[in-house]
């Protein structure tokens, strides 16, 4: 009832206001900032411009025409390093005590006189799957989420987001979604989240669709460690990590290229619209504290990593195990289901259990590489697996991979359907289901047509 | 009086008043927030390594616009 009296008053006043009411606003602004003004100058002093010319002198190097990109792709570069050749020693020493540990389990289970089924579901299936996701997926989060946490700090995020704001200018997307993606390294559902940056709808679409080409930490350790074990695995020692850091950078660099393009593409076709205006701010660079964010934040990852293993890691095994020993026929479940995925995975450049893999792994991208090693070794006779060389044997000469394989396998982790946490994240942000179906959609058709052609022309060329 | 020029048209380092926010809507209001209010000092610090976009200092914040939103910025050199 009331908004009926009130409309004709509104009407009259709006008729009265009209052409005035930019005016209003402006002059409200003008006075606001003059009273802030005169607040500011009494109380306010500055002692000396040292600290923001010292910023200048560091902004005048990393956004540099000259220095701009190298430094962006080097210090990217040096993370990846230090987290590479940092987290290939605790990783096999988790590995060597987890694997220890299991060996003690079974002697107990031995002298209990437990059914060997119970023997197999509860160590051969949901402990052996912890013991991966710890020593595998641990070590390396729990050493590129504080250097990541360091650099957001420091204040660097929003130098990247000012050096390539020109490139999500011309793909029709927003230059905030630099930093979206910044947050999709630590975890894509954190990415999506940090979509709500962007005020434009449609730009934030664009960031939350295409967040996931880049690889979260449940993603960049099985880059690392397929990395490690092919293209480093070829070279000298002493290369090694200078290779391995070289791949990794590049895929990410890759990743972020594809990011560009789909952003390019949705801003042309379902997504059109003009880029909406945004402002920036390149805020004082800070000291870190360097102490807190080690401590915060290899617990926080480490309390992640563990819980995410009890919770998904540890059920997936225990299925994975069911499924590899429930038999049909002559042949296991697992191996079944990974037979009617072949053709399609070979024609991509995988095998079944791969694709399988990645099925299997919707719940937590952790746990892809884990399944696979369940996978490959619930057939097989080989039980431990403490070391990469260990797991380059089985991959290598026990299921016959290339270092085509390992390519297809990492372009395909970073091109596939999300998390099932971030495609739940999605649908909360977005309340649409048409987006999150779409979500899925994109990065898995860029994953198997990428994949296609990479397998399809090594082979035609005769690379392999 | 010294000429009028838009924003995006000054060389890094140099200084100029706001004369008048000539954009609309949710563009006008973003930027009268930052501070561009008529009579406001800003100085352009630098251009991104490819040109753009454009950082500034507006009352001692370091903010970057984009060409086409600086455009819109109605400004007279200073000094």
């Amino acid at each position: 009832m009331a908004h009926k009296t009130l409309t004709p008053l509104l009407e009259e006043a709006q008729k009265i206001a009209g052409p005035h009411q930019g005016q209003f606003r402006d002059s409200i602004v003008t006075g606001i900032y003059r009273t802030a003004e005169q607040i500011a100058g009494d109380v306010v002093s500055h002692t000396s411009t040292k600290r923001q010319d010292l910023d200048r002198q560091i902004d005048n190097i990393i956004t540099s025409p000259v220095w701009g990109f190298p430094v962006m792709f080097g210090v990217l570069a040096v993370v990846f390093w230090v987290t590479i050749a940092g987290a290939n020693v605790p990783s096999g020493i988790l590995a060597t005590g987890l694997f220890w540990i299991e060996a003690r389990l079974t002697d107990l289970f031995m002298a209990l006189n437990t059914p060997g089924w119970l023997h197999g579901f509860l160590v051969l299936g949901v402990y052996r799957s912890l013991a991966w996701v710890i020593s595998v997926m641990l070590p390396p989060m729990a050493i590129f989420f504080p250097l990541f946490t360091l650099l957001e700090d420091l204040g660097y995020l929003p130098r990247v987001a000012f050096n390539l704001d020109h490139f999500f200018h011309k793909a029709g997307a927003h230059g905030k979604q630099a930093l979206t993606m910044s947050m999709g390294f630590g975890c894509n559902a954190a990415g999506i989240i940090a979509c709500r940056i962007i005020e434009s709808p449609r730009e934030r679409l664009i960031a939350t669709l295409t967040n996931n080409f880049v690889p979260c930490n449940g993603r960049f350790p099985t880059l690392i460690a397929l990395v490690s074990i092919f293209i480093a695995g070829s070279v000298s020692l002493s290369l090694s990590s200078a290779v391995a850091t070289l791949a990794v950078a590049g895929l990410v660099v890759f990743g972020i290229a594809v990011t560009l393009s789909i952003s390019w593409l949705l801003s042309k076709t379902i997504l059109r619209g003009e880029p909406s205006s945004f402002t920036l701010e390149l805020p004082p660079y800070r000291k870190p504290l360097v102490g807190q964010v080690l401590v915060r934040s290899v617990l926080d990852r480490t309390i992640f990593v563990l819980s995410r293993a009890i919770v998904i890691a540890a059920p997936a095994g225990g299925l994975i195990w069911i499924l590899a020993n429930t038999t049909v026929g002559d042949a296991s479940v697992l191996s079944i289901l990974a037979g009617w995925l072949d053709p399609l995975a070979r024609f991509m450049g995988l095998d079944g259990f791969i694709l399988l893999a990645f099925i299997l792994g919707l719940p937590a991208n952790e746990i892809v590489l884990p399944i696979l090693i369940m996978s490959y070794v619930c057939g097989g006779a080989m039980t431990e697996l403490a070391s990469l060389t260990d797991l380059r044997h089985l991959l290598v000469d026990q299921h016959g991979w290339t270092w085509l394989t390992a390519l297809c396998t990492m372009v395909f982790s970073l091109c596939h359907w999300p998390c099932g946490t971030t495609l739940f994240t999605i649908q909360r942000e977005q309340h649409n289901w048409r987006w999150t179906l779409l979500a899925a959609m994109i990065p898995t058709t860029v994953g198997v047509i990428i994949c296609m052609l990479i397998n399809n022309l090594v082979r035609a060329i005769g690379l392999v | 009086m010294s000429d009028t020029i838009t924003l995006n048209c000054l060389g890094n380092g140099s200084i100029a008043l706001v004369k008048e926010v000539v954009a609309e809507g949710l563009t006008r209001r973003r930027l009268l927030d930052l501070g561009l209010v008529p009579g406001t000092k800003v100085e352009v610090i630098r251009r991104s390594p490819v040109g753009d976009p454009i950082a500034f200092n507006i009352r001692g914040a370091v903010i970057a616009l984009r060409r086409e939103v600086a455009g819109k910025v109605l400004v007279s050199p200073w000094g």
